[in-house]
């Protein structure tokens, strides 16, 4: 526990991602089982341990100072698992437990026996372990890291692709002796568990100036949705709905999982729907910003299956009753495809049709015709593509719509965080709008993104230069700088000021030749929202 | 004559404490006509008093950073040397915080107070250690009063800082230190570890450093990162005012390690704020313990609490029977300065 205690706290301080994976591939190297396998657990967040209510722990706060003092601790600190980690007194001779010990006896205790517990391993650790203790208790680690990152350093510990851990993941159980054992080279590679998921296949992101090399013969054209990509897996029955990292999201989706009533493995866009497919028309394809309400949620209301629907576009079939038809080339996966969902029609599903093209020009032409938001772009994918996991240059490429621009004002810097501590990279930006006193700045939106290392010394010294105020880490800036912004999409948001949401924005250029007056006005924005 | 209660001549006023029968403030934060300084840091000494009474190294801080004519004039005071400033014996005894660091003793009316100013009473090779004495006053700061903070031995974060300047041999490590106390006590607590390279110094640091050394007090070989190439620092200790952590300046330093040294680095979020990796707990306040523990040392019968988070001390203090109240103090409230 207390080596644990050491690495969180050695990754809540640690702003960069490869020094995370360092500090995380270093203790499982150096971790005993069943320990390592547990605190892996921990980081992806598959640890689901018998919470200690607040009340509980609230109470044990008090009662190692008094209700008032712990109140007020509580009160600066802002993390009951911190403050009381800090405020504890109790000590008593022992060896401090280890991570197992906390896990099996959490998991085999009376409830009313868990305080005594907690208070007996508190007395015995220092005030980092106790921490620790108290956030794997309180279930929200909030070190920043992510599952992907914990599975990134577990296949860079065991010296294999982040795609056979992902395969493998599903299913498994802490404290994952089968991985490490294999992992350690102790025991052959384990087999997939029923309903496990398949590394998804992705797209390389197509440069332009590639495009006249490919034979255009040679590969098949559909839309690229704007959904989130999932893979269904169902079998006998009972099925799992995998988000792209391997995460699985059944429960959010309760309505496609009724649908799931076959044996098959499908790879589709995940969308909310206007109104069901119906024959042969496709499912009328609602905004981003429902699909987003149906995200992350642990339950899902019957007004909200009823308002935002869920819906499935189909682009591939990986395994029909047992068979993978991974090794099988896209043509021929792409006919099983069509063959199979006529013989399981159902309106939560519909096919994402392919797009006849002659010619790289005509494609090109489709593509700028595409209007709709519920399109990214295009996807190309070779016809004689096998459907191999991760993402391999040559097969498929990706060819996005133009993104949306504006023209807008930088009105905020703030510094960034690691290697970008001393500079002002972080810019909130704003459009035009008529006030009381004529016109004025609203913000809309922030970027960080999109410039040179060359151009971000620019950025700062103008930051520092310009600066009118300063609040904390933040500075107001005059107005003189213009950013021509892009951005994937722009929805309505009650939580801005200017109602308006940008979807990834970033710089595309500085118009540094560019007077602030001319700067693209709010309405130019709200044009851009299709609802 | 019948005692004189200190509620009836110790006085908080708009400058500051103001004790009547020696008419003089103490640590006022707006020039007075007199004033009695407990130690160096900004926040307490201030420029442009009619008359400053203070340590002579208080005295010597002044100097160096508001120059010589900061006051009229200047009156030094060794510790344990009884002073009369008007009707008041005032006598300035160490209190641990910083070199020259004092607490004012002042006896009327047949009762003593005591201003504690700043104090620790963690040992400090650049100063004088807190020397408690009965009181039946104490003004008590309370920086660092509420139980959340108890500060880990000094050679526990020494070592820290060590094994991550090992663990890390090609990137500068720059720590986040107060000039005035902070810097110069983690200098010698890194000598006393062992460490024996230069330690290089931001600009801002160097005039204080070099009137601690002058007063006697051993910090090493020390550098400046003038015209040195990035590859040169590799490994190198690189201190600055905490203003200086996330500055341009740093963009000289080989991938640094930004730790910051201070009191406040025992709560995460408040080390994250300030952007440090390595946050080390490093106070030159007393923590929550021994806030109580001199509170019972020096046995005072009443203790004003001021300085930092008063409710939770008084609090504490109330329920030990102490007679304690909060006292705010002009300009002093949720400071969180030099710590």
């Amino acid at each position: 526990m207390q080596r644990f205690g050491e690495l969180l706290d050695s990754l809540v301080f640690q702003p960069a991602r490869n020094e995370k994976l360092r500090l995380i591939v270093h203790y499982l190297k150096t971790a005993p089982d069943p320990d390592r396998g547990y605190a892996l657990a921990a980081l992806t967040g598959a640890l689901d341990l018998p919470n200690a209510k607040p009340a509980v722990l609230r109470a044990l706060g008090a009662a190692q100072t008094d209700e008032v003092l712990f109140a007020l601790s509580y009160d600066y600190v802002g993390d009951l698992a911190e403050a009381l980690a800090l405020v504890w007194r109790g000590h008593e001779a022992g060896p401090a437990p280890t991570l197992s010990e906390v896990v099996t006896g959490l998991e085999g205790a009376a409830v009313k026996d868990v305080s005594d517990l907690i208070t007996r391993w508190l007395n015995r650790m220092d005030a980092t372990g106790r921490w620790a203790l108290l956030k794997l208790i309180t279930g929200e680690l909030r070190v920043g890291v992510s599952a992907r990152l914990a599975k990134t350093a577990l296949a860079q510990f065991g010296a294999v692709a982040l795609d056979e851990i992902e395969q493998l993941w599903h299913g498994r159980e802490p404290p994952y002796a089968d991985l490490f054992l294999w992992l350690t080279k102790q025991a052959a590679r384990p087999h997939p568990l029923n309903l496990a998921f398949r590394p998804f296949m992705l797209a390389h992101p197509l440069e332009e100036s590639e495009i006249a090399l490919l034979p255009a013969a040679d590969f098949r054209a559909e839309w690229k949705w704007d959904g989130i990509r999932v893979q269904l897996v169902a079998e006998n029955g009972q099925g799992r709905i995998y988000s792209r990292g391997g995460e699985e999201i059944s429960k959010a989706f309760p309505d496609i999982l009724a649908a799931m009533n076959f044996s098959a493995v499908l790879d589709g866009e995940l969308l909310v729907v206007e109104k069901p497919a119906a024959g042969n028309e496709l499912a009328e394809v609602a905004s981003f910003n429902k699909l987003q309400q149906r995200l992350n949620r642990k339950t899902v209301t019957p007004k909200m299956l009823e308002q935002n629907p869920a819906h499935v576009r189909l682009y591939d079939l990986l395994d029909d009753n047992g068979e993978d038809l991974r090794p099988f080339p896209f043509d021929e996966r792409r006919a099983r495809l069509e063959a199979w969902l006529e013989a399981h029609p159902n309106p939560r599903f519909d096919l994402s049709p392919l797009i006849p093209f002659q010619d790289w020009d005509e494609l090109a032409a489709i593509r700028a015709r595409a209007r709709s938001e519920a399109i990214e772009g295009l996807m190309l994918k070779r016809g004689d593509s096998l459907y191999t996991g991760g993402r391999v240059k040559g097969p498929w490429y990706k060819w996005k719509r133009d993104p949306l621009t504006i023209d807008a004002v930088v009105m905020y810097a703030q510094r960034g965080h690691g290697k970008r501590s001393s500079f002002y990279s972080d810019y909130t930006f704003g459009c035009w709008r008529d006030g009381e006193n004529g016109p004025e700045l609203v913000p809309v939106g922030k970027a960080y993104s999109g410039f040179t290392d060359a151009e971000l010394k620019q950025l700062d010294k103008w930051v520092r230069d310009h600066t009118k105020n300063r609040f904390g880490p933040v500075r107001e800036v005059e107005i003189g700088l213009v950013m021509e912004v892009a951005f994937d999409a722009v929805q309505r948001s009650n939580r801005h000021k200017s109602g308006v949401a940008m979807r990834f924005p970033r710089i595309k250029r500085l118009r540094w030749d560019k007077p602030a007056a001319e700067a693209d006005r709010l309405e130019t924005l709200q044009a851009m929202i299709v609802d | 004559m019948p005692n004189i209660p200190p509620e009836r001549w110790l006085k908080s006023t708009e400058a500051g404490l103001y004790c009547e029968p020696g008419r003089f403030h103490i640590d006022p934060s707006a020039p007075v006509e007199h004033a009695v300084i407990t130690h160096g840091h900004a926040d307490h000494a201030r420029a442009g008093h009619g008359h400053v009474l203070a340590t002579p190294e208080t005295a010597a801080i002044m100097a160096v950073r508001y120059g010589n004519d900061h006051a009229a004039r200047i009156q030094t005071a060794k510790y344990g040397a009884p002073i009369q400033v008007g009707d008041v014996t005032v006598t300035l005894l160490p209190a641990g915080h910083i070199l020259g660091s004092a607490q004012v003793v002042m006896e009327y009316g047949g009762m003593r107070a005591i201003v504690s100013g700043d104090f620790k009473r963690r040992r400090d090779p650049t100063c004088a250690a807190f020397a408690p004495m009965q009181c039946d006053l104490f003004v008590s700061e309370a920086t660092f009063g509420l139980p959340v903070f108890r500060h880990p031995a000094d050679t526990h974060e020494i070592a820290r800082l060590l094994e991550s300047m090992a663990l890390y041999p090609e990137r500068a490590h720059l720590v986040g230190v107060y000039a005035l106390g902070k810097c110069q006590r983690l200098m010698c607590l890194l000598r006393e570890s062992g460490y024996q390279q230069p330690i290089y110094l931001h600009g801002a640091l160097r005039a204080l450093t070099g009137l601690y050394v002058s007063l006697g007090v051993e910090v090493g070989p020390i550098a400046s990162i003038e015209g040195m190439p990035p590859d040169a620092l590799k490994g190198a200790l690189v201190l600055c005012p905490p203003a200086a952590l996330a500055d341009r300046w740093t963009r000289r330093l080989p991938d640094p390690v930004r730790a910051m040294a201070s009191g406040w680095m025992q709560v995460r979020a408040r080390a994250r704020q300030q952007g440090a990796e390595l946050p080390l707990i490093l106070s030159d306040h007393a923590d929550w313990d021994e806030l109580l523990q001199t509170v019972e040392d020096v046995q005072a019968g009443e203790v004003w609490v001021t300085h930092g988070r008063e409710e939770a001390l008084v609090h504490a203090l109330l329920k030990r029977s102490v007679k304690a109240r909060a006292l705010h103090i002009a300009g002093r409230d949720e400071d969180e300065g030099e710590a």
